[in-house]
């Protein structure tokens, strides 16, 4: 079983146990997915994980844009400023950074 | 794709089978198809909506929170049966306060949960193209 900083991951990446997360492994997670974790990709990540302990599930993209864009401004409402950020898709790469698992209905 | 009504019908307790579970994510994935979607709560269906459900002792795990998410997939219709309610010696203030923001109304919070007769169940499962029972 592959591990990133010792922590098992599935064969999408996604971490096994959720309670492993820590901001390394994020880093390290979007390293290896070539990005520089800015202020902008941590927003959308503590939105997810916020989002996940309220709710228990990973928001829908739709959901997720909706509300980003109501947090954070209209102009960052919207898929091509989320996928600007996470190119795999902000659901699927979003939440592997923030520890997750994947979105429900994502496939 | 035209519009059609589809009614998910839960009618078992949330805990001891997968059900209510089952249901909330079929209602979850279907959303994305931006259908008119409701729920109604019948039976020992509507103990899936009741408050402060705490799964400590029986180590599943609590998804009573994931109904307050209804609201942000415009899921905004969810009907509990009257007669179930008191048949198990509950009330409206026994229910999770679940709501929706209302877009049209300047994101206003109103309430998702419609107590109704099973009369007006009946009525309004005979509007529906889809009925879906869990």
């Amino acid at each position: 079983m592959a591990d990133i900083l010792g922590a098992e991951v599935d064969e999408e990446g996604f971490l096994v146990n959720l309670g492993d997360w820590n901001k390394e492994i994020a880093v390290e997670m979007a390293k290896s997915d070539d990005i520089d974790l800015s202020e902008e990709h941590w927003d959308v990540i503590n939105f997810l994980r916020n989002y996940f302990e309220e709710y228990q599930i990973a928001p829908a993209v739709r959901v997720l844009t909706k509300a980003i864009g109501k947090q954070f401004g209209k102009e960052k409402g919207n898929s091509k400023y989320l996928y600007s950020l996470f190119p795999y898709g902000p659901g699927k790469q979003g939440c592997r950074f923030a520890g997750l698992p994947k979105p429900t209905g994502c496939i | 794709m035209a519009t059609k009504k589809f009614m998910y019908l839960n009618r078992k307790a949330p805990y001891g089978t997968v059900y209510a579970l089952e249901s909330l994510e079929v209602v979850l994935i279907a959303a994305a198809f931006e259908q008119d979607v409701s729920l109604a709560f019948i039976d020992d269906g509507v103990y899936q909506i009741v408050k402060d459900q705490n799964t400590d002792g029986i180590g599943m795990k609590n998804f009573s929170k994931t109904y307050h998410a209804l609201g942000d997939y415009d899921i905004n219709q969810l009907f509990v049966s009257a007669e179930s309610l008191k048949e198990r010696g509950l009330s409206a203030d026994d229910l999770m306060p679940l709501v929706y923001e209302d877009e049209d109304d300047d994101w206003a919070e109103k309430p998702s949960v419609k107590i109704v007769s099973n009369a007006e169940l009946k009525e309004l499962m005979s509007e529906q193209d889809v009925c879906l029972s869990f």
